[in-house]
């Protein structure tokens, strides 16, 4: 943005948050990488680092939450400020529950490390990938204010969305195959179900990075048509 | 070194500028004990109630305490009205940029800087020779009647004289006015004129009175200009009519003071006048600040 | 289908306004609209017109020697100018409250009985009602009922500017213009002359200058945004504060400025 506030404090808090939300994004990225990583590669130490990197999240996040409640009564913001604050407000939740779900993810990696693997995973990885890349772009999104790199977060669920049947659908065979599969079968199904979770999120932030650069609430259209016809 | 210095210009202005003050208040002091201690044992009840006897040489000084008053409650009648509207015109009325006020200011400057006897000089030639010769004209009296010196022409005269200082002050008063108070009025819906009198006066009042205390001290103790339009060396009789020629205590003052045979004889009677001249003077000024306070008071905390 | 609320009529309207104080153009093609029985504030920066702009709307720039105008200004369509309009009756119509609360040196009541005498009302009765109800509207009245009689100077500032919208309200006028009314109050003061502009609304229309933006955010139904004699935007106050259209709106409610 080429016009900087006058007041050079409260430039230097919005700076900040930026500055944390970013930090906190790489984090949730790593949390991902490294859970699907402990699965895929049966490295349960990697699961445990995980579980204890969450807690630097949740850190950032109560932070986070912090410093935008201190902009807020301080500084009263406006126009694309306060789109700023309200935004962080709602993605670090997000972001949070990112890592939440890769811990998860990591719990259940452990679960199914201790056992021998049900079959070669090949698209749990690619949905990760998918999803871990999802959250990224939300990220990048968010840093430099483009809102068609958004939309494209918007579009990109789809796809993750179809991998995600296609994993459910083949898992349901397993298990009708022979119901000694059921056990393992269904805790890869929770990680494919938290994967999507994560793109789901990462959605959320992608709505929001639009809200904030134009001002204009995408989420829920048909809700919206509901009360307005 | 730098700082000592400092110190004692502090001290030496302090010391300056105090030192003047003093000596205006010592001179001041002075006078009045002088007339005080000289004065004060020689006026009586008498003194102030009687006409002068002997020739000035006894008696008291009735007849010129009343003159003095009468001629400045006229002038102040005079020159009150004229004042304030001329004022008025220049502050409230006249655009700005007009010409016609920047003429009457020049001329209302020019005006206060002429010396007093000019007035009584001007006073003779145009109110007694071309005012009242042309009345007289006009009204049929076969002698003369208003050509010639009266206690009007003397109170018109100082009228003249004091004119800068009614319309100067009164000017300021309006000025002090808040403009916050008129755009009020107007914007309540009130025309120029209903913002003028429910307002702007009231509000200046207390100013207004200010020039007339300022011009009632100034006029009461001037004696040049009614040397030649009314004042008279010596009369027993009251003032009766507008054209009726009286006694005055700055005259009185100044005739006891140069025209007396006896100079020693008189001494005690000049004390006299002097200090009553300056304690009505003063009781004037006293009047009108006590008027003016109350004005201010009563503006301030009005009821309806 | 759910109810549309009807969109409000203009009390007034100002066509193509330019306003000059001798050859330095004040404000500049100004067109904005007041609709009745909201509150719009006119917002920016010192020197960017909207003072001038709100002391159009009842001619008070008229009194400013070497002003002239271009445009036209509109009361319930019909143009302030008119001949047949009489500027006493304009200010009548649009009563006007000033940033430093300005009583007049006379009692409480006379100060809000001053509009309806030079207005030629005489009658006793009538015209305690009318204060009364004035001073109740700007919830003045519980404080001052027992010493109308007093001077009005004696009222605290947050008071006096009530006092001073009792009497601009006491000749019953339809749009109320305000210059800054706040700007010398304490949060308190403020917030209860805030509050009066809310409950004002239901009778009034309402134009409002303000430099704080804060409160121009409360108030205000509808912003309007000046800068250098220009207005920049004009919408609801809403989207002014979160999602103003102009760069130049963003970075002033941003705190971009200069």
């Amino acid at each position: 943005m080429p016009a900087t506030h006058t007041d050079k404090a409260f430039e230097q808090d919005l700076r900040d948050l930026r500055e944390k939300l970013l930090a906190m994004g790489a984090k949730v990225e790593a949390l991902i990488a490294n859970s699907v990583r402990a699965l895929t590669e049966r490295d349960s130490p990697l699961a445990e680092k995980v579980v204890s990197a969450d807690r630097e999240v949740n850190r950032l996040e109560v932070e986070i939450d912090d410093l935008c409640r201190r902009i807020l009564a301080l500084r009263q913001p406006a126009a694309s400020d306060l789109r700023l604050i309200t935004t962080a407000l709602k993605i670090v939740t997000d972001l949070e529950r990112i890592g939440d779900l890769a811990v998860n993810l990591a719990e259940r990696a452990m679960d199914l490390n201790m056992v021998p693997p049900l079959a070669p995973y090949v698209d749990i990885p690619r949905l990760a990938d998918l999803a871990q890349q999802q959250v990224k772009k939300a990220l990048d999104a968010f840093v430099s204010g483009d809102a068609d790199k958004a939309e494209d977060v918007l579009k990109g669920d789809d796809l993750l969305d179809a991998l995600f049947l296609k994993i459910f659908n083949e898992l349901l065979a397993y298990m009708m195959e022979d119901s000694k599969n059921i056990r393992r079968a269904t805790a890869l199904m929770f990680i494919a179900k938290h994967l999507e979770r994560i793109g789901d999120h990462a959605m959320n932030v992608a709505e929001m990075v639009i809200y904030m650069v134009r001002g204009k609430d995408v989420r829920h259209p048909r809700s919206r048509n509901l009360t307005a016809e | 070194m730098k700082h000592t210095t400092r110190k004692a210009v502090g001290l030496a202005l302090t010391s300056l500028t105090g030192l003047a003050a003093f000596v205006i208040v010592a001179v001041i002091a002075i006078i009045l004990l002088d007339v005080v201690r000289g004065g004060a044992a020689n006026v009586s009840w008498a003194f102030l109630t009687q006409p002068p006897t002997d020739g000035m040489m006894g008696g008291g000084i009735f007849p010129a305490i009343f003159g003095t008053a009468a001629l400045t409650l006229l002038m102040t009648l005079a020159v009150m009205p004229v004042g304030v509207l001329t004022a008025l015109y220049l502050h409230e009325y006249a655009p700005p940029d007009s010409r016609m006020a920047r003429w009457v200011r020049v001329a209302v400057a020019n005006l206060a800087g002429v010396p007093s006897v000019v007035f009584g000089l001007f006073g003779l030639g145009f109110f007694i020779l071309f005012v009242g010769k042309g009345l007289d004209r006009a009204l049929g009296y076969e002698e003369m009647h208003w050509a010639q010196p009266g206690i009007l022409w003397a109170a018109l005269t100082l009228a003249v004289l004091t004119l800068p200082v009614v319309i100067v002050s009164t000017e300021e008063a309006l000025r002090a006015v808040p403009l916050d108070h008129r755009t009020a009025s107007l914007a309540l819906g009130a025309t120029q004129s209903q913002t003028l009198v429910r307002v702007v006066l009231p509000g200046a009042l207390p100013g207004i009175l200010t020039g007339a205390v300022l011009a009632i001290s100034r006029g009461a103790g001037e004696v040049a200009p009614i040397l030649f339009t009314g004042a008279a060396y010596f009369l027993p009789d009251l003032p009766t009519h507008l054209n009726s020629q009286f006694m005055h205590l700055g005259y009185h003052t100044y005739v006891l003071a140069t025209q007396s045979p006896d100079v020693e004889a008189t001494r005690p009677l000049l004390y006299a006048t002097v200090l009553v001249l300056l304690m009505l003077t003063f009781a004037l000024n006293l009047v009108a600040v006590i008027i003016r306070s109350r004005t201010r008071r009563k503006a301030a905390s009005a009821g309806h | 289908m759910p109810l549309q609320s009807p969109s409000p009529r203009n009390k007034m309207e100002a066509r193509e306004l330019t306003l000059r104080y001798g050859s330095k153009v004040a404000i500049r093609t100004i067109s904005l609209a007041i609709p009745e029985h909201q509150v719009t504030a006119l917002i920016g920066p010192s020197g960017c017109g909207k003072s001038t702009f709100l002391r159009s709307l009842n001619r008070m720039n008229d009194l400013i020697p070497g002003t002239h105008h271009t445009g036209t200004i509109l009361l319930d369509g019909t143009s302030i100018h008119d001949r047949a309009l009489d500027v006493v009756d304009l200010r009548r119509r649009v009563g006007m409250v000033f940033q430093k609360s300005n009583p007049f040196p006379k009692s409480i009541f006379e100060n809000v009985a001053y509009g309806l005498r030079v207005g030629g009302l005489k009658d006793k009765a009538a015209l305690s009602a009318r204060v009364e109800k004035s001073l109740r509207g700007a919830a003045l009245w519980d404080e001052v009922k027992d010493r109308l009689d007093e001077s009005a100077l004696g009222l605290s500032g947050g008071q006096q500017q009530r006092l001073c919208i009792a009497r601009a309200m006491a000749v019953e006028p339809e749009v109320l213009l305000m210059d800054e009314p706040a700007s010398a109050l304490d949060p308190i003061a403020t917030a209860k002359i805030e509050e009066l502009i809310h409950e004002l609304k239901s009778t009034y229309t309402i134009a409002i200058v303000t430099h704080n933006m804060q409160q121009a955010a409360r108030v205000s139904d509808r912003t309007a945004f000046f800068y250098m004699g220009e207005l920049v935007e004009c919408g609801p106050t809403e989207q002014i504060f979160t999602n103003p259209r102009e760069k130049r709106t963003e970075d002033y409610v941003t705190g971009k400025f200069g």
